[in-house]
């Protein structure tokens, strides 16, 4: 068959999502001659159309539709309705990601027996090796174009850069550079080179960022055997007599409701969305949510151990030049118990303009202090701290009492810090400031947390059924044509920042979907 | 979030001004001087005449309460009255279409004008010292005027590009071919 797709063909494979992962996945899948069907809820918005100017750029990529939070993190007193900054488009969040790619560290794939049993942490070994990746990291970073492997050169450091590693220097970091990028130094894929426009979190206007927006998704299309549907808002995936998933229903573009046939569905819908889509699916015989014999859909809700550090200094740094998060230091990532926490953090560059400094510098303050801050935007050097946060059975993707704009209940986040996640921020926040005040910051800013970009863990890979939701290739324990195929897998959260790992395990997913399929067993 | 985003979408469409006008003019027509602000029938503007704005429903007195509350909030002593006037515009538009808005913005200039006159001043506008409107301000902060204030300006006031330009924020360089021959990493000083 060539795409488009009937409604009732089901021998299609139905991806749910157009990111990272399901992105990924469509195109892997298309690539070796299987039907796909993606559905998309936002829209298709291509480098032309991106917008570099921040609360217009937010209004035209962000998931803006209702969400609730609950618990201690700060995000639910300030942004109630947006618990995560993440995008509704082909392409997903990978419109918007900084472009950070670097492999999660062996240890970090075996976070219990490393780090021990830690009171509060739902903590477990992934089922997957370091090992077991690697070809496929290969695979990824060859796919994505990543500086510093494969022969691509590194990108530019910029100003934010510079004032970063003369600090990093200062403090005896050794690990110190412009990053593991997805961001082409020079022309590669039939994408351009890196400008240094400033707006990575925008969508790149270059298209010299790697996103499966205009990667991987047109590579599928252009096979005939991928279809992707956009502004198509998934409601539930449905089942038959035998506890096999047979289709998904979405919402179209027009508003009616229709049902798409499956041979397999893979979920890909952000580490939120994906467990409101299984919760949101119970039947009869699922009562509490499809592939949820363990009780884990939704569970240890996982957003990185995250805050950032803005300095200012006598003199201009102008941060906002070139891009955002070419710079990083990974001396901290390191597992390393005499620090007071378990696992470790990345600081890397980052830069938001004017717009976004006011809402998020420090969320509900004013008055001298604040507008001072602001009236050095210009000499401000900045710098993310992302770490790995632990897992909570408590910290949680549940239905709302709110439902969105379909009727169905929304997704409500409940999240609160682990003492270790603290433990780990404050450290991070210590190093952050001392490294800029040795390089003669005249003021520092601990900001805290934004919404969250980095959503993981609700629907953990396990080697037994009853401690997650997926085994190690993404395959649900309980019904084996339902697989997930984002973020939601990770069994713990790593340091690192999780875009690559999301595309390695689904250019391996779509190997063992494939020999699944030719083998009869889905 | 979203109300926020809708009203920076509000805010970065150009305000209608007051034609120019001399000073002479603005003065003939003004009523009283309200802080650094001329205020007249129907319009606020600046001392120097360099701007006007006209009001759909707030009286004069009342916006330039606002504009005064704005740079009280977020105070940059570098910037114009007119970015700050442009900031709270909105509010006025707003009261002109729903009755409720207005009278909570200005029960909520009452209440700042009833805190002055507790001090000894004759109005919030009268009270000089930056400190003792912060004091004011500080006692009202819960009250849903004062964060209608507050959460309006983060985008009213720093959305604006004339702001961004103050504050040394180029913003976009795609037109201009990127950052990339312009001083995306001319850092001299370190």
């Amino acid at each position: 068959m060539t795409a488009p797709f009937d409604v009732n063909d089901d021998s299609v494979v139905v991806i749910i999502g157009t990111g990272a992962g399901g992105g990924t996945l469509a195109n892997e899948l298309a690539q070796k001659g299987i039907d796909v069907v993606a559905l998309e809820a936002g829209g298709r918005h291509l480098p032309k159309d991106y917008i570099n100017n921040e609360w217009p750029s937010f209004s035209q990529l962000a998931w803006t539709d209702m969400r609730t939070t609950s618990g201690s993190w700060r995000v639910a007193k300030d942004f109630p309705n947006l618990p995560a900054w993440i995008v509704k488009a082909v392409g997903g969040s990978t419109v918007h990601w900084a472009g950070a790619s670097l492999r999660l560290q062996d240890h970090e794939f075996r976070a219990l027996s490393t780090y021990g049993a830690l009171e509060g942490a739902n903590l477990l070994d992934w089922p997957v090796t370091l090992a077991e990746l690697e070809p496929y990291y290969d695979k990824a970073e060859k796919k994505m174009g990543v500086t510093r492997t494969n022969g691509i050169p590194g990108l530019p450091g910029n100003n934010n850069f510079k004032v970063m590693k003369a600090g990093a220097d200062k403090m005896g970091y050794k690990e110190c550079h412009t990053g593991r990028m997805a961001i082409n130094s020079e022309p590669r894929d039939d994408r351009a080179s890196c400008q240094q426009l400033g707006f990575c979190f925008q969508g790149c206007k270059m298209g010299a960022k790697w996103s499966t927006a205009y990667s991987d998704i047109p590579k599928g299309e252009a096979t005939g055997h991928l279809e992707v549907r956009e502004n198509s808002l998934v409601l539930k995936i449905e089942h038959n007599a035998d506890g096999k998933v047979d289709g998904v229903v979405y919402q179209d573009k027009d508003g009616n409701q229709v049902k798409q046939k499956a041979r397999a569905v893979c979920v890909a819908g952000n580490s939120i969305e994906s467990p409101r889509m299984l919760l949101n699916s119970a039947s009869s015989m699922f009562p509490d949510g499809l592939a949820n014999s363990s009780g884990q859909v939704g569970k240890n809700y996982m957003r990185h151990m995250t805050g950032s550090v803005y300095a200012a200094f006598e003199k201009p740094v102008h941060m906002y030049r070139g891009t955002t998060m070419a710079g990083i230091i990974t001396d901290e990532g390191r597992h390393d118990p005499s620090r007071g926490f378990v696992g470790g953090y990345e600081m890397e560059t980052l830069s938001i303009g004017i717009p976004f400094m006011a809402a998020f510098l420090n969320p509900g303050g004013w008055g001298r202090e604040f507008a001072s801050a602001m009236d050095n935007y210009q000499n401000m050097a900045g710098m993310w701290l992302v770490g790995e946060d632990m897992p909570q059975e408590s910290n949680a993707i549940t239905l709302s009492e709110e439902k969105d704009h379909t009727g169905m209940p929304a997704a409500n986040v409940h999240f609160d810090d682990h003492p270790n996640d603290i433990a780990m921020r404050n450290h991070a926040y210590k190093q952050g400031m001392a490294l800029y005040d040795s390089v003669g910051a005249t003021q520092t800013y601990p900001t805290p947390p934004y919404p969250s970009t980095h959503n993981l863990g609700t629907l953990r890979m396990s080697e037994k059924a009853s401690d997650g939701v997926v085994n190690g290739f993404g395959q649900s324990h309980d019904i084996n044509n339902l697989f997930v195929s984002d973020g939601s897998q990770f069994t713990t959260g790593g340091a690192e920042n999780p875009t690559l790992t999301i595309v390695t395990l689904a250019i391996r997913q779509a190997d063992y979907i494939a020999k699944q399929m030719s083998e009869k067993s889905i | 979030m979203k109300a926020e985003n809708e009203q920076a979408l509000n805010f970065i469409k150009p305000h209608t001004g007051l034609a120019k006008m001399t000073r002479r003019e603005l003065l003939k027509r003004s009523a009283a001087i309200g802080g650094s602000l001329i205020v007249g029938t129907g319009f606020i503007a600046g001392s120097s005449a360099s701007w006007a704005m006209e009001l759909k429903s707030l009286s004069p007195d009342t916006m330039a309460t606002l504009v005064q509350m704005a740079r009280d909030i977020y105070p940059h002593d570098s910037m114009g009255d007119e970015i700050y006037a442009a900031a709270v515009k909105g509010h006025d538009d707003k009261a002109a279409e729903d009755a409720d808005f207005k009278a909570m913005l200005e029960a909520g200039v009452e209440s700042l004008n009833a805190a002055a006159k507790q001090m000894g001043h004759a109005s919030y506008l009268d009270t000089g010292w930056e400190a003792e409107r912060t004091e004011i301000l500080k006692s009202i902060e819960s009250d849903t005027f004062f964060q209608t204030m507050r959460g309006g300006l983060v985008v009213g006031l720093y959305n604006q590009e004339a702001v961004w330009a103050a504050l040394g924020y180029e913003g976009s360089s795609y037109e201009k071919g990127g950052y990339l021959n312009r001083g995306f990493d001319d850092i001299k000083w370190l």
